[in-house]
């Protein structure tokens, strides 16, 4: 799989803004931002609003998420744009999600909304609508897809990616530093797990690094190419954003997104955790 | 509990924890304050923490630790950075020029 695949820039996006076939959509945790102004034509997706179960802690199941995509408009051939705040951690969350369910023509934005409202380009408060579709689903491809028991098998044995940033690592913050620290669920990681923040997969416009720089980034920290991996972060959509840039940049292979994260592993009574750097021993 | 990872509206009043260390001020050009702009904190290392927007007045606030650190800022109109050091729990001003 070549970058092109995986990633349009913007570019081209701007270029492509009315071809037939390419849907726009912006995914948010907090929609404010597309209602303020979005790329002109795209839709919005609401992360919790609609990607989530309103009751049980999951995901929307798979006829949920075919009349989600049929009311948006999205047909089972439309390539999918995804771009959103947060530098695309929702943009990421949804392309993993989407390819969870089977939609394979699915691209990011690279650098997501910043780096298009950084570049000036245009943005308009018109409201998007599309014709229905009916949009059919695949049932949810869990090999990139780890549960809290396989995450538990896996230490010592696959990598363990913890994403987030080393004071969360350490057990020092049970939050990233632009969120309030309320957090009830234990500090600390997975044991054996290595820290790679998200963040040192993006430049500071949110684009990613190049492989070369990727490549490095991640043998420098211990990821051991032979192995199976799972990316975790605190509600697994910054490791969303990781697990893009292993599998879908990198093409590693079985390389699995944990979504249940610190909020679930946090939480487990008799699991083992690990406090400080990791680097000590 | 937060259960999302947005960041809440920014520049609004808030109540500090007893514990919490705050890191705060407002992104402006020498027009005056400006909204929009994606504010950096990084750490002692220079390394990446957390990333705001700045609200239409030109807000941001971080939830840190003590220690050293850098707020960076870029906005359309150009980028900027300040140091702050934060020896405690509290509230640490801090603003950023951008040009």
């Amino acid at each position: 799989m070549s970058r092109e695949d995986v990633l349009v820039s913007a570019a081209w996006s701007e270029e492509n803004l009315n071809t037939p076939g390419v849907v726009f959509v912006e995914v948010d945790e907090d929609t404010t931002a597309y209602d303020g102004g979005h790329i002109p034509g795209a839709v919005k997706v609401d992360w919790k609003n609609e990607l989530q179960d309103p009751v049980r802690r999951d995901f929307v199941d798979r006829a949920g998420f075919e009349k989600l995509l049929s009311a948006k408009g999205i047909s089972n051939d439309d390539t999918v744009i995804l771009y959103g705040g947060n530098n695309n951690w929702f943009a990421a969350y949804a392309y993993w999600y989407f390819k969870l369910y089977g939609h394979q023509a699915v691209k990011l934005l690279d650098g997501g909304r910043k780096k298009w409202e950084l570049d000036g380009r245009p943005l308009d408060k018109e409201t998007v609508e599309r014709p229905a579709t009916e949009y059919r689903a695949q049932d949810q491809d869990l090999t990139i897809r780890a549960f809290r028991d396989e995450v538990v098998d896996s230490i010592g044995k696959q990598n363990l990616v913890d994403v987030r940033s080393p004071d969360e690592f350490s057990g020092k913050l049970l939050a990233p530093a632009h969120l309030p620290q309320e957090q009830a669920q234990r500090g600390g990681h997975i044991p054996s797990a290595i820290n790679v923040p998200w963040s040192k997969a993006a430049n500071e416009d949110g684009t990613f690094k190049s492989n070369e720089e990727l490549a490095e980034i991640y043998g420098e920290a211990g990821f051991d190419g032979s192995r199976k991996t799972i990316a975790y972060c605190r509600i697994g959509e910054r490791s969303s954003h990781t697990w893009f840039a292993l599998h879908e940049l990198l093409g590693h292979q079985d390389v699995k997104n944990y979504d249940g994260s610190w909020t679930e592993y946090g939480s487990l009574v008799g699991v083992p955790v690990e406090l400080g750097s990791g680097k000590e021993g | 509990m937060s259960d999302g990872c947005g960041a809440p509206v920014q520049g609004v009043d808030i109540e500090v924890g007893d514990n919490e260390v705050v890191l705060t001020g407002k992104v402006s050009t020498a027009d005056g304050p400006v909204g929009g702009a994606y504010v950096r904190l990084l750490d002692a290392s220079g390394e990446f923490t957390a990333e705001v927007v700045s609200s239409p007045e030109g807000d941001f606030r971080f939830f840190a630790a003590p220690g050293e650190w850098t707020i960076r800022a870029l906005h359309r109109s150009g980028n900027g950075q300040a140091s702050v050091s934060a020896a405690g729990p509290g509230v640490h001003p801090v603003s950023v020029a951008v040009a």
